[in-house]
C-alpha cells in the first residue's frame, strides 16, 4: 500500500470514529427525552406543575408535584448564590492575585479532588455538619451541601474563561494605575462575564439534577417550600420516590416530572444564553 | 548650551529574566517634553527597560530589577512606593490596543473616576477634551456608548492613548504603538504624539528606523541589552560615533 492510499484509509477510519461517537452521544440525549416524554406525557397536565399533591397521591389520587419544582428551585438559586460568592473570588484569587506556587496548584488539586467525588459522600458530610450545627434535614442543609458541590464545577469552569482574557488587557489596565482589586473586579470580571455565566448555569445544572446530596440533607415533604429551616421537595427525590412506588399511574408521572426538570434546565440554559449575548456586548476580542 | 533637565534618570539598571540577562548596567538621561526613541534590534531589551519604568514588570513573576530609575524626583524601582501612583504618572501605550471591555466613554472616563481627577470639569467635558486631543472626537461623538471593541483598531489605538492620557500623567511610555496598525492610522498616531510632545515626556519604542527619524528629539540605542550610543537625533543619525551604530542605521543588521 502506497503511502497516498494509508493515508486516506487513516482518514476514512478517523471519520468513522468521530462519527459514532457523535451519534453514540445524541442518540443517548435523543433516546433518554425520547423515553421521557413518551413515558411522562400522558401523566402531564396542568395539575401536575400548578398544585402540590393531594392525600394519597403516591398511589394515584390527583395533585401535582408544585412542591418539588419549587423546592428545586429554591435549592438551586440557593446554592448557586453561596457557590458563587465563594467560588469566583476563589477563581480570581487563583487566576489574577496569585502567581504560580505551591499554594495556588495544592488549591486547584483540592478543586479536582472535590470535583470528582461523589455527589453523596457531600450529602453524608453534609448531614454531619448539620448535627453538629444542631440543623434538621432542611432547605438551608441542603443549600450547604449542594454548594459544596457545585463549588469546585464553578470554581474551575470560572477560572478557565478567566485564563482567556488576553495578558495585554490586564497589563493595559494596570497600566492606568488602577490596583489589582480595581483591574480584578472592574476589567477582568467584565471581560469574561459572558463566560462566568456559562459558568454559573453549568453548577446549576449540576446542583438542581443532584438527588444524593439532597436526600439526607433536605429531607422532603408535600408542602410547599415556606422557610429555610422546614424540609422541602425536590424533583429528582420526586422522580425516585415516584418510580419506587408500585403504581403504573404514579410511575408515569415520575417520568412527567423528569421532563418538568429537563425543559426547566433547558428554559434556564436558553435564557442564559440570551443573558450572556447581551453581556459580550462589550467584550473585547 | 541649555542644559536639559532630565525627565527621566536611569542609573545602572539591570534586569534578570530567570538566568538571562536582558539589560546590563544600562545608565541614561531621558530629557523632559521631548519624544525620545529606542531602537535597536528585537531582542535588546528595548520593551524590557519600557516596562521597568513603570513597574509593569512587576506583573512578569520571574523578572528581578536592580538600580535605580528616578522620574521627577521619585525613586520608581523602590519596593516601597505605592505602584499604582507610579503608574498613574506614567501612562502606557501598548503596542496592539486594547480597549476595555466598556462604552466609548466609559474607556476615556475609567481613569478620571477613579483617579478623581476632574479639576473642576464635569466627566463628559473630560472626555471629550481627551477624545478631541487624540482626533477622535468627531469619529465617535454620536456613538459615545458603542462598545469600544467596535472601532476600526486605528480607532481602538487613539482611544487607548486617550484613555491613558485621561489619568493626566507626565511620562507616556509608547511601545511600538504603530507596529499593529494600517499607515494612515500608524500617520495619525504618530501626528497626535508629535502634537502633545510639548506637554509631555515621551519614550518611544521602534524599530522602524523611519519612525525614530521623523519623531525623535532624542534617541538611545540598545543591542543585546547594553546602551550603546545616546544623543540628540540630529547628531545621533549623522554623525553616528560607534561601529555598531552606524552598521545599524546602515541597515547591516536589524
Amino acid at each position: 500500500m502506497n503511502r497516498r492510499s494509508l493515508w486516506k484509509l487513516e482518514q476514512t477510519v478517523m471519520k468513522v470514529l468521530m462519527g459514532s461517537a457523535l451519534l453514540l452521544v445524541t442518540g443517548c440525549l435523543v433516546l433518554i427525552l425520547g423515553t421521557v416524554v413518551r413515558r411522562g406525557l400522558s401523566a402531564m397536565n396542568l395539575a401536575m406543575i400548578t398544585q402540590p399533591p393531594r392525600g394519597g397521591y403516591y398511589t394515584g389520587a390527583g395533585g401535582g408535584i408544585l412542591n418539588a419544582i419549587l423546592g428545586s428551585l429554591c435549592l438551586a438559586v440557593g446554592a448557586t448564590l453561596v457557590a458563587l460568592l465563594l467560588g469566583l473570588p476563589i477563581a480570581l484569587y487563583l487566576q489574577v492575585y496569585a502567581g504560580p506556587c505551591g499554594l495556588v496548584e495544592m488549591v486547584r488539586l483540592s478543586l479536582d479532588v472535590l470535583g470528582g467525588i461523589p455527589s453523596i459522600v457531600y450529602g453524608a458530610f453534609g448531614f454531619s455538619l448539620m448535627l453538629l450545627m444542631g440543623l434538621r434535614a432542611s432547605l438551608l442543609g441542603g443549600i450547604i451541601a449542594l454548594a459544596l458541590v457545585e463549588l469546585p464545577i464553578m470554581c474551575r469552569a470560572i477560572e478557565e474563561v478567566l485564563k482567556m482574557v488576553p495578558f495585554e488587557l490586564t497589563e493595559s489596565a494596570h497600566a492606568l494605575g488602577i490596583t489589582r482589586w480595581e483591574v480584578a473586579w472592574k476589567i477582568v470580571v467584565r471581560q469574561a462575564l459572558p463566560g462566568i455565566t456559562s459558568a454559573i448555569l453549568l453548577a446549576f445544572g449540576r446542583g438542581i439534577g443532584d438527588a444524593a446530596s439532597v436526600l439526607f440533607t433536605t429531607g422532603y415533604t408535600d408542602r410547599l417550600p415556606t422557610s429555610l429551616l422546614r424540609p422541602v421537595a425536590s424533583l429528582p427525590l420526586a422522580v425516585f420516590f415516584q418510580l419506587g412506588t408500585p403504581f403504573p399511574v404514579v410511575q408515569e408521572r415520575a417520568y412527567a416530572s423528569a421532563l418538568v426538570l429537563t425543559v426547566m434546565v433547558l428554559v434556564i440554559s436558553v435564557f442564559s444564553r440570551l443573558a450572556s449575548n447581551r453581556l459580550s456586548r462589550y467584550v473585547v476580542k | 548650551m541649555m542644559q536639559r533637565q532630565a525627565g527621566i534618570r536611569v542609573r545602572d539598571l539591570n534586569i534578570h529574566y530567570g538566568s538571562l540577562h536582558v539589560l546590563k548596567n544600562l545608565s541614561v538621561d531621558v530629557p523632559t517634553n521631548q519624544i525620545t526613541a529606542i531602537i535597536g534590534p528585537s531582542g535588546c531589551g528595548k520593551t524590557t527597560f519600557l516596562k521597568s519604568i513603570n513597574r509593569l514588570i512587576d506583573l512578569t513573576q520571574e523578572a528581578r530589577v536592580s538600580g535605580n530609575i528616578m522620574v521627577d524626583g521619585v525613586q520608581v524601582l523602590d519596593p516601597g512606593i505605592d505602584v499604582t501612583e507610579v503608574r498613574q504618572r506614567i501612562g502606557l501605550l501598548a503596542q496592539r490596543p486594547y480597549p476595555l471591555p466598556m462604552s466609548i466613554y466609559e474607556n476615556v472616563a475609567f481613569g478620571p473616576r477613579i483617579h478623581g481627577l476632574c479639576n473642576g470639569r464635569s466627566l463628559d467635558e473630560t472626555v471629550e477634551h481627551y477624545l478631541r486631543l487624540v482626533g477622535l472626537w468627531e469619529e465617535v461623538m454620536d456613538r459615545l456608548d458603542a462598545p469600544a471593541a467596535k472601532l476600526s483598531i486605528g480607532q481602538q489605538q487613539r482611544l487607548c492613548l486617550a484613555r491613558g492620557l485621561a489619568v493626566e500623567p507626565e511620562v507616556l511610555l509608547c511601545d511600538e504603538p504603530t507596529s499593529s496598525l494600517d499607515p494612515i492610522s500608524a500617520q495619525h498616531i504618530e501626528g497626535r504624539l508629535m502634537e502633545i510632545k510639548k506637554d509631555y515626556t515621551i519614550v518611544l519604542v521602534t524599530h522602524v528606523l523611519r519612525q525614530a527619524q521623523r519623531l525623535a528629539d532624542y534617541v538611545i540605542f540598545l543591542y543585546m541589552g547594553t546602551l550603546v550610543e545616546h544623543g540628540p537625533a540630529p547628531d545621533f543619525f549623522e554623525h553616528p560615533r560607534e561601529p555598531r551604530t552606524q552598521a545599524y542605521l546602515s541597515g547591516e543588521f536589524s
